[in-house]
């Protein structure tokens, strides 16, 4: 063990369990981020598709419009309205918004920051996200 | 960062404006050929997946940045993610305008 | 005399606790010999108001007196006794084995600072960005230079950064922090939650110096509002909140 640091390292900051919600909307918020920047790249790609004409867009949308095709965008689309929802909740976090006013702590000294709006926040993007993600699945798999 | 915060909240409008494109008229359809180009087409539409793709690859490109920066430290490693991550960046618009263009001047 | 009865009337329905044991997991690490660290395992006696530092004194007395462990107080006011407990950064002598709901205790170094041996970690990185930040008010004046001999501050102008003065400097916030994990050149929660409290303070002058300081690649935007730093505090200092008001100075949300 290199102890010259003692860091946590990746495993400990990606680790959702021990610090409640707000941790996890960290993680998760980071993981569909990452997420979300592969599919745009790949999603550039598809759409360049188009200039191969009729023939080599439908065979890009043969490739892409299949089972594992649609879970992929149903994923992504879940990935895309949680980064938003709590990509919102976090940047009015960082205005100041929603997170408490300065007082004198007493015990047991519950953090103002970490209040039920931030948490009905976070609630509500992981609820808002699985909704989209059904309405994606039907939208899809309806036609 | 500010201008990771200032994409996100632009980028969210337009792509909000793009998805609901592809609903109302209809997902399948609005796949289809003829209709995709179409889009490409109308200079509005154009403009905007411009836009979306220059909004959406500083503020994923830049977000990428980050969590690499945080990762690991070094004056080399930093200026190689940082450039590494503005080179990416640029290439992906360069990529997509392409496309953008090339299709809106009916070079298809 | 009836108060005295009544007293001891009460000391004699006070239920005697039922003594039980735990065992108690150490973190067992020298950097100057070992290659890792390992635990040892102790059964130590405890009482419901037995605090882990208690525990871990307990070994030392009486089973292996190496131990390395920091601590001074006892009383959550030194910020010395800062550790993993049970997965969690808390102050060993704020936290009580009965509250932990577990019969093994594992006690370890806190993360993101080095060890120097078992449970005594470093300070340096956190007393060197802490000093960083210009921890005491800037003016051009003093007190003793001043009419009135004081500075005044209203109720409300205290309460604006009073909550902040509380750190005890224990460090349980940077540990915590998911960014400190793996970055060794973030400021940390810590010493941005001083930043805000001295640039809340009324009295201070200096708040462009310190939000030059932290307004760089690894200062105040690497925090990402993931809250860990506050609900570990022990002392309700909350950074979290700190730090975002902080970065509304520097968005133009406050002034």
């Amino acid at each position: 063990m290199t102890q010259d640091e003692h860091k946590e390292g990746i495993g400990g900051m990606f680790n959702p369990t021990r610090y409640g919600i707000e941790r996890v909307a960290y993680w998760l918020m980071r993981l569909s981020g990452l997420g979300l920047l592969a599919y745009f790249i790949a999603h550039i790609y598809e759409t360049s598709n188009i200039l191969r004409g009729q023939v080599g867009w439908d065979e890009m949308m043969q490739m892409t419009q299949t089972l594992e095709g649609h879970i992929i965008l149903a994923i992504v689309i879940g990935m895309c309205v949680f980064h938003t929802v709590n990509g919102v909740r976090v940047m009015l976090g960082y205005g100041g918004i929603g997170v408490g006013k300065p007082a004198r702590p007493d015990y047991p000294y519950e953090p103002a920051s970490q209040n039920y709006r931030h948490k009905i926040g976070i609630y509500s993007s992981i609820v808002l996200a699985a909704a989209a993600m059904m309405y994606g699945l039907a939208v899809m798999f309806g036609e | 960062m500010k201008i990771h915060y200032g994409t996100a909240i632009a980028a969210v409008a337009l792509v909000a404006v793009h998805i609901l494109m592809r609903l109302t008229q209809g997902f399948a359809e609005s796949l289809e050929f003829e209709s995709v180009l179409a889009n490409y087409k109308f200079v509005p539409y154009a403009v905007m997946l411009e836009l979306i793709l220059i909004l959406l690859s500083v503020h994923g490109f830049n977000g990428l940045r980050v969590i690499l920066l945080e990762l690991k430290q070094g004056r080399i490693y930093e200026k190689a993610v940082s450039y590494g991550c503005v080179v990416a960046m640029i290439g992906l618009i360069a990529y997509g305008s392409r496309t953008i263009i090339m299709t809106n001047m009916g070079m298809v | 005399m009836a108060q005295v009865s009544s007293i001891a009337d009460e000391q004699i329905s006070t239920p005697v606790s039922s003594s039980k044991s735990i065992t108690l997991r150490i973190a067992r690490y020298n950097p100057e010999h070992d290659d890792s660290s390992m635990f040892m395992e102790f059964t130590v006696p405890c009482e419901k108001w037995t605090t882990v530092l208690e525990a871990i004194l307990e070994v030392k007395k009486y089973f292996d007196h190496s131990v390395a462990v920091r601590y001074s107080c006892r009383q959550a006011t030194c910020g010395s006794c800062g550790m993993i407990i049970n997965g969690k950064p808390r102050l060993a002598c704020f936290t009580k084995i009965s509250e932990l709901n577990s019969d093994v205790v594992t006690v370890e170094p806190m993360n993101n600072f080095p060890i120097i041996r078992d449970l005594a970690v470093k300070f340096e990185r956190l007393f060197d960005t802490h000093q960083k930040i210009k921890p005491y008010l800037i003016r051009d004046d003093t007190e003793i230079e001043s009419d009135e001999k004081e500075f005044l501050q209203s109720p409300k102008e205290v309460e604006q950064y009073i909550q902040f003065a509380n750190c005890i400097k224990c460090g349980l916030c940077n540990s915590a922090c998911p960014t400190m994990a793996t970055d060794s050149s973030f400021v940390g929660p810590q010493a941005l939650a001083q930043a805000y409290r001295y640039v809340a303070d009324s009295r201070d002058k200096g708040k462009d110096s310190r939000l030059k300081i932290i307004d760089e690649s690894h200062g105040i935007w690497r925090c990402h509002f993931a809250g860990s730093c506050s609900q570990v505090c022990p002392k309700g200092v909350d950074p979290a909140m700190g730090i975002q008001l902080l970065r509304g100075y520097l968005l133009g949300f406050r002034s």
